[in-house]
Parts: C-alpha cells; sequence; structure tokens
C-alpha cells in the first residue's frame, strides 16, 4: 500500500502542496503543522490510514499483471489468481516510469546516469559534478540538494512553470485553490494537451517555506544552461536558447500573480525579480572531460500500460479519456494530470474526481 | 469592436494544426535551395520549389540570392555574405511571430522593426586561432513594435514568436547536417 511513496521517491522529499491541501476525501489533515508540508513518510501513513477508515478490500502485495475485455466486463490477471469485473477504474498512477531522452544512450558509460527513481540523495553519489537535466520541481529541488552536498551542479534548463512559494504571505496554492484557478476543467482549457503535459512548478515544500527558482539556485552556485538538445561523440549540447525559456516562465508568473491580485481586488504587487540569465550560457558539456561524473535525468514521467490490453492507448502512450471515463464501457481513470479539473493532477483533486468518476460508472452499470 | 487585422489568415493556421494533428505525413516538408558558383567567393542561390502536403509545390516565381564577401575581405562584394542570410532568416521568422501571435491574441499591430545583430570573430574562420569557433558568438535582436498592447504584452508576443520560430530553433538547437557528393 502507497507503494509510490514508500519505494519510488527521494529520501528528502516533501510534498510541495501544504498539509491542509494534501487530504484526502473525507480526511481532513488534523495534525499541528496545517502549512507545512509532509515527507514521503508521512503520505505512506496518510494513505495507510486512510485505508483503515474507508474500510476498503486491499489486495496488497498484488500486481495486476493483465487487463483485457471478456464477456460483460474484463479479466483481470494478478500475481495472486484471476479476477473478472464489470467495471474498472485504473488508478495506477502518472509517474510509473521516468522518462528520459533517446540521446541518453548516447552517454558514455564512465558516467553515472539516475532518474528521480533510483536517485534517493546525494551522498549516494560519486564526488564529481553532477548535470540535472530538467528544470521543474524535481530538477530544481534534487539541484540544490546536490549543490548544497558540495558536487558542483550544471543545471539544464528547458520549459518550466515558475512559482514564488509565497504571495502576500499566503502559500501560492492556496491562491490557486481559493482562486479557482484549479477548478478549470478539462473540457474548457483551449490546449488541453498542453494543459496535461505542463510541467510541475519550481516549488519545495520545506519548513522556512522558501521559494526555490532558478535565482535561488544561481545563488547556491548552480550554473544554468540551456536545454539539453543532443549528446554527439560525447559532448552535451545544450540550447542557446535559455533567456527565452525564462522571459516565459517570468511573463506567465506575473501574469498569474496579477489574476490573484485582480482576484482578491488588490491593486498588483510590487515587481518580483526577473530570472537572472547569464549573458552567455555554457553550450557544449565534454562529458568525457571529467567535470562531470553523474547525470541525473530529471526530464519527467510517464504512466506504465504495459498490462493493458484493451485499445485505449494512444501512440504516445496516453490513456484516451474524456474526465476520467475510458474509451471502453465500464473503463475509467483517476489519478491522471488535468483529469477533470487543474487540481486533478495532485492529491487533493482526487475528491471531486472520483466522485464525478464513480457516479458515471454507478450509472452505467444499473443502464447496462 | 474593432476587427483587428494584421494580415495573418490566423483561422486557417488553426485549422491546419488541427488537420495535420492526425496527418504527421502530410506535415512533412523539405525545403530547397539550388546554389551555383560565380567566381572567386561569389554563388547564387535560387529558391522555387519545396515539398509538402504530400507532393511537390512551388512559390509563385523564383528567387535568387547573391552571397559574396564585401571588400574589406578582398572580394568584390556582388552580395551579402552567407552568415548574414541566417540574420535575415531569424528577423523574418521572429517577425512573421510577432505578427502571427499578435492576431491570435486579438492584438492591432501597426508596426514591428527590429535589429538583428551578429557578434561573429572571424579568427575562427580564418583558422587564426583554433579556440575561436566559425559561428556567431552571440545573435541578439531588438525590437521595436507599436501595436495596441502594452509593454508586457509586447513582451509575450516577441517571446512567444520565439518559441514557435523554426530559424531560431535551427540557430539555437544543433542540427544534423549531412554533406556529401553526388
Ligand atoms: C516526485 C513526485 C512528487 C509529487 N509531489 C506531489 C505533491 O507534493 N503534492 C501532490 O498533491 N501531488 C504530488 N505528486 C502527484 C501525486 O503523486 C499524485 O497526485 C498521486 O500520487 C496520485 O495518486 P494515485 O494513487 O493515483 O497514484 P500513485 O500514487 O502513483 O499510486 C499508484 C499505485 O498503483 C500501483 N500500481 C501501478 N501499476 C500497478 C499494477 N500493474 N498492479 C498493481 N499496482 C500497480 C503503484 O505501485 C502505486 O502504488 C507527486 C508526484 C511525484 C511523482
Amino acid at each position: 500500500m502507497a507503494n509510490s511513496w514508500r519505494r519510488e521517491r527521494w529520501d528528502s522529499l516533501r510534498l510541495l502542496t501544504p498539509n491542509w491541501l494534501s487530504r484526502l476525501p473525507g480526511l481532513d489533515y488534523d495534525g499541528p503543522d496545517p502549512d507545512g508540508y509532509m515527507t514521503s513518510g508521512e503520505v505512506a501513513s496518510l494513505v495507510s490510514r486512510f485505508a483503515r477508515v474507508i474500510d476498503a478490500p486491499v489486495r496488497s502485495q498484488t500486481s495486476v499483471l493483465s487487463v483485457r475485455p471478456a464477456g460483460d466486463g474484463y479479466h483481470v490477471a494478478t500475481s495472486q489468481g484471476d479476477l473478472q469485473c464489470r467495471s474498472l477504474v485504473i488508478a495506477s498512477g502518472a509517474c510509473n516510469i521516468a522518462t528520459t531522452p533517446s540521446f541518453r544512450t548516447a552517454v558514455p558509460a564512465s558516467l553515472t546516469q539516475l532518474t528521480p527513481l533510483d536517485y534517493r540523495g546525494p551522498s549516494e553519489l560519486p564526488e564529481g559534478g553532477v548535470l540535472v537535466v530538467g528544470a521543474s520541481a524535481t530538477g530544481v529541488q534534487l539541484a540544490a540538494e546536490v549543490q548544497r552536498s558540495g558536487r558542483p551542479v550544471v543545471l539544464s534548463v528547458g520549459e518550466h512553470v515558475r512559482l514564488p512559494r509565497l504571495h502576500r504571505d499566503r502559500d501560492v496554492l492556496w491562491w490557486m485553490d481559493a482562486s479557482g484557478v484549479w477548478d478549470q476543467r478539462w473540457d474548457e482549457i483551449d490546449d488541453l494537451n498542453r494543459a496535461r503535459r505542463l510541467p510541475s512548478p519550481q516549488l519545495i515544500g520545506s519548513p522556512d517555506r522558501s521559494t526555490l527558482d532558478l535565482n535561488t539556485l544561481t545563488g547556491l552556485g548552480v550554473e544554468l544552461v540551456g536545454r539539453l538538445a543532443a549528446v554527439r561523440d560525447g559532448v552535451a549540447l545544450f540550447s542557446g536558447g535559455l533567456r527565452n525559456v525564462c522571459s516565459l516562465a517570468d511573463l506567465k508568473m506575473k501574469r498569474l500573480l496579477a489574476g490573484f491580485d485582480s482576484w482578491a481586488g488588490l491593486s498588483p504587487s510590487k515587481d518580483f525579480e526577473p530570472t537572472a540569465v547569464p549573458a552567455s550560457t555554457r553550450l557544449k558539456l565534454d562529458l568525457h572531460g571529467g567535470e562531470i561524473s553523474t547525470i541525473v535525468w530529471a526530464t519527467g514521467f510517464r504512466p506504465d500500460y504495459s498490462w493493458l490490453d484493451v485499445p485505449v492507448v494512444d501512440e504516445k502512450g496516453r490513456l484516451r479519456h474524456e474526465g476520467g471515463v475510458a474509451g471502453a464501457p465500464g473503463l475509467y481513470a483517476l489519478g491522471l494530470p488535468m483529469l477533470r479539473r487543474r487540481r486533478s493532477s495532485f492529491i487533493n483533486g482526487i475528491e471531486d474526481d472520483a466522485r464525478a468518476v464513480v457516479d458515471h460508472l454507478a450509472k452505467e452499470l444499473t443502464d447496462r | 469592436m474593432t476587427v483587428v487585422d494584421n494580415g495573418v489568415n490566423v483561422q486557417a493556421l488553426l485549422e491546419a494544426r488541427e488537420a495535420l494533428k492526425g496527418a504527421p505525413e502530410a506535415a512533412q516538408f523539405t525545403w530547397r535551395a539550388t546554389s551555383k558558383w560565380e567566381k572567386g567567393v561569389h554563388s547564387t542561390a535560387t529558391v522555387q520549389k519545396f515539398f509538402g502536403l504530400g507532393q511537390e509545390q512551388t512559390h509563385k516565381k523564383e528567387s535568387v540570392f547573391s552571397a559574396d564577401h564585401p571588400e574589406v575581405f578582398a572580394a568584390e562584394d556582388n552580395g551579402i555574405t552567407p552568415i548574414e542570410y541566417l540574420l535575415v532568416g531569424l528577423a523574418s521568422c521572429l517577425t512573421a511571430g510577432v505578427a502571427s501571435v499578435a492576431q491570435n491574441r486579438g492584438i492591432q499591430v501597426r508596426s514591428i522593426e527590429s535589429t538583428v545583430e551578429g557578434a561573429h570573430d572571424i579568427r575562427g574562420i580564418l583558422g587564426a586561432d583554433s579556440d575561436v569557433r566559425n559561428g556567431f558568438n552571440d545573435v541578439k535582436v531588438t525590437f521595436n513594435i507599436n501595436a495596441d498592447a502594452s509593454k508586457e504584452e509586447i513582451e509575450a508576443l516577441v517571446a512567444q514568436s520565439q518559441k514557435r520560430s523554426a530559424v531560431y530553433d535551427a540557430l539555437t538547437n544543433p542540427t544534423n547536417v549531412t554533406v556529401e557528393v553526388a
């Protein structure tokens, strides 16, 4: 139970959503620190506690090996025997596999390569420099802790979402929640594909509620470079477009915060520091040169549907669904980014999503 | 309400985007230029045909470009240097992008002017210092835009046009280039 929080997170991870927001249906946070951020261990306990509260018949230590249509429903083969069901909710998570670029294979074998699913902490890395690829939530968090461990970090930055931890002394996610941004529905969004692929925000949940943006990392001594575009002859080649991805992120953040202010009827807040981009960034890094001994691929995750023998997965490996209703009778999904609303990408989204999906499922069962 | 018209048919572009989502083969284009040596470092390039939407296409007319070196390079200066053509490409691509994004966002544009500067240490191409690269060290584009929009909205137009620019991408990211003798 809560396998992903027990086995697939690095040691120092804390949620980037505050405790009061990281709630499960009917299980509000009742601890002493609503504005704090849970460790992975605390999330695992929360999930286990939830299982006890709802008293659902959980089969632990059971892997689903395959699901295929059978009769009026689905045949489910598991490591503990087979099951037959009429309806099925796929809640296997959005982050089963770490995605890495194809040129990963061109990296010299002398380097250690890790994904966030294998990374535990900086002390397990070899001495020497670390190239962190990707500057979303995972990348900025790992870059900061690796740099603090004394290993110099080069951070390769593509498109990203910049956010301050606090806006006008409140958690920025309080504003997302209260202003209604997190309630935007999947069927009201211009470019749903893009919204579903939106990188996670540059946020960290730390006891001092500090901001972790590129300026913070530059202050720690992290070197910023552009998006990693290729590895050729053992040389990593970075885009020269860092300035523009930073401008885009600055502009979007400014627009979002101005939207919060106008929602609250407040005059726009003072200007924030633009992202400081070095006058010229390195375009090449020789991976044979000895400067870098480890690459951490913080380049995102994708779900694993290799066990799903139902034709509802598109050519990019994404599940086809309309707000959680998948393209096969009785088949549903929960726990995917922007499944029904912006908040669906977070633990907090499950309450509304589950209600909508289960309503549909129950109605479909009685109508069938 | 006044109608915003920057002369960009955004509707057609949006329709093409939708249509090509389901037809990746039709989206495969090949752009071509042919070049002929004249004399010295002077050459003439012509551009007319290209491939796209599954078939051969052709521009309304053929365009001819002369490339040469300036007199300070001891050449006849029959045309601009090849690397200056990259600046031409970048400026026109970003300008088209600004106009299109503005149209899509309902922003009337009155003028878009830009200056593109490429900083180039020619010791590279002369082989005078092997640590100096052949290409640009830095490219700087400065826009002067007059539009019905705030400074911030204009900055957003310029940022978005870079995000969707073919030439910006081709210059900022490495590309595989194969050169062979037929
Ligand atoms: C690094 C990271 C940090 C995150 N931080 C936050 C945060 O700060 N705040 C927040 O709100 N959200 C955060 N999220 C998102 C959060 O994980 C999801 O919103 C939430 O976990 C979704 O829950 P889930 O149960 O749907 O999926 P998961 O938590 O992924 O659980 C899916 C479960 O299904 C199991 N499973 C998969 N395939 C099979 C199979 N074939 N057979 C049997 N079991 C299977 C997995 O082992 C896993 O236990 C983060 C995600 C990641 C990856």
